[in-house]
């Protein structure tokens, strides 16, 4: 199991970019849709179905 | 197709696909993170070679919302549809987004080979003038008051970005060859291994549907927020 | 046209700013380069024709937002958009008056400049044909980001923004011809070069007057 994490000594290199890309994607999508749920719940608030 | 910019029909449409277009995101993007993980390593790059998976198709994202953003973009100024408007608007941080994951898995990717966190090779290069140009076009839409104003103006930007991006790659080709004499970043080129090719045509997938999720889901946002907005102020009235 | 190019030229030169401010910046930043980088004239000389040009592009930068601000501000923009000219032309007008009063006077210092650099005379000459066939495109492709960031307050901090990526070709092959003069081979910088001013200035009067009708309209 090292020696998959270890890739073969790129470590610092693979994991961070996979990481930082994971991190950068999931923020985004977190962001957008709770953006998204916030608007849906203003118009229903207003009593409009979207 | 213009019959979907009525917005009504738009969210309709939209709010059966986005749950398409994210499941199979998913299961695409893991797929491809198995078969990327299962691959062997790269005969000269090693290990490394599995950066060009989340590499690659953050760079083919950051070129195709562009185009989608100008397209958007034309759209809007030649028909007026606020759509359009809204769908570039829209598309904008999502392309600075890939654009920035490019350029960091790409200096990532390069760093064992060139041994500094950048080199000025001619993608690269492009790259960042290329999130320039997103950035400018994100202020350019936050800076205008008046919405409509903003939204004009903003497509302007992004077109003459449109007809100035081929140039610019141009100029960045041309100045690489004259300063190092060839391009450093070689991936691998047109023939790919079939093992590589796989993870790498998932993974392209898997980022193209999940772009256009979060696309569809940020444009639906914008059209919910406007309404809800055009509801108070009729309200108050 | 050539009415409202003189008058232009006039304000500006009243004004007194925009040339002598361009100029300054320009001399401060080949003065200061050296002082940073080191007295080696041979790096200098190889790093010349990129720092000028940047340094030229971005003193010609400098009086972009006001192009057509003050204009705007009295409304005597209105006057001219209703007035004979179309707002295309009106817009090469004003591109061609703001080179007049810094691409040309930048132009013009630029072989004095670039003594301090310690380039030899070709290269000098590369520089200053450079400059005077690549700074027009410096102020037609401003115009462009002046023209969209008219309304803005403070649209200054947004302009360079807008408008430094889309003249990084301009820079690249400006920079390109001085080193072919140093290196003696011709790589075909100057008619790149050529090329691209020509286009920006035949095309960006479109794109101004669109960016200013689009801030007169609403």
């Amino acid at each position: 199991m090292s020696g998959f994490a270890a890739m073969g000594d790129y470590a610092a290199y693979v994991w961070p970019a996979y990481g930082i890309s994971a991190i950068g994607l999931l923020v985004a999508a977190v962001l957008v849709l709770r953006a998204h749920a916030r608007a849906k719940a203003a118009l229903a608030r207003l009593g409009v179905k979207p | 197709m213009l019959r979907y910019a009525n917005p009504a029909r738009f969210m309709k449409l939209s709010s059966t696909l986005v749950p398409w277009l994210g499941g199979l995101a998913l299961v695409a993007l893991a797929a491809g993170l198995y078969l990327g993980f299962a691959a062997p390593p790269d005969y000269q790059q090693g290990d490394t070679v599995r950066i060009m998976f989340i590499h690659v198709p953050a760079a083919w994202i950051a070129m195709m919302a562009y185009g989608l953003m100008a397209l958007a973009s034309l759209i809007g100024l030649v028909q007026r549809h606020p759509l359009a408007d809204v769908a570039a608007k829209a598309a904008a941080p999502l392309g600075a987004l890939f654009t920035a994951l490019g350029l960091i898995t790409g200096s990532l990717w390069g760093r064992p080979m060139w041994g500094t966190w950048w080199v000025w090779d001619g993608r690269l290069t492009s790259f960042l003038l290329l999130l320039f140009l997103y950035l400018g076009y994100i202020a350019l839409w936050n800076a205008i008051e008046d919405e409509t104003r903003a939204a004009r103006a903003a497509a302007i930007l992004a077109l003459v970005g449109a007809v100035n991006l081929p140039i610019i790659e141009f100029s960045v080709d041309w100045w690489t060859t004259l300063h190092q004499g060839e391009s450093i970043l070689r991936k691998g080129g047109p023939l790919i291994a079939s093992v590589y090719l796989w993870p790498l045509a998932l993974m392209a997938l898997g980022y193209t549907l999940l772009f256009f999720t979060l696309w569809l889901l940020r444009i639906r946002t914008e059209i919910m927020t406007r309404r809800a907005r055009n509801l108070m102020l009729a309200g108050e009235a | 046209m050539t009415a409202l190019i003189l008058r232009d030229v006039r304000l500006a030169a009243r004004a007194g700013g925009s040339a002598m401010l361009a100029l300054a910046f320009f001399a401060a930043v080949a003065t200061l380069v050296p002082l940073g980088v080191g007295a080696d004239l041979r790096l200098l000389a190889r790093i010349a024709g990129g720092v000028l040009w940047v340094a030229a592009m971005l003193a010609a930068l400098l009086a972009l937002d006001r192009l057509f601000q003050a204009d705007f501000e009295d409304g005597s923009l209105d006057v001219i958009a209703l007035g004979p000219l179309s707002l295309e032309q009106t817009s090469f007008a004003k591109i061609a008056a703001h080179w007049l009063t810094t691409g040309l006077p930048l132009t013009i210092l630029s072989p004095l400049l670039a003594v301090l650099f310690g380039l030899p005379s070709q290269a000098i000459g590369a520089l200053f044909l450079s400059l005077l066939i690549g700074t027009p495109a410096v102020s037609a492709i401003g115009a462009i980001g002046a023209g969209l960031t008219l309304s803005i307050r403070r649209g200054g901090l947004i302009l360079p923004l807008i408008v430094l990526p889309l003249l990084s070709p301009a820079v690249i092959f400006g920079a390109g011809t001085v080193l072919s003069a140093l290196d003696g081979l011709r790589n075909g910088a100057l008619p790149l070069l050529t090329a691209f001013s020509f286009a920006a200035c035949v095309l960006s009067p479109f794109a101004t007057a669109a960016a200013v009708r689009l801030n007169l309209g609403s």
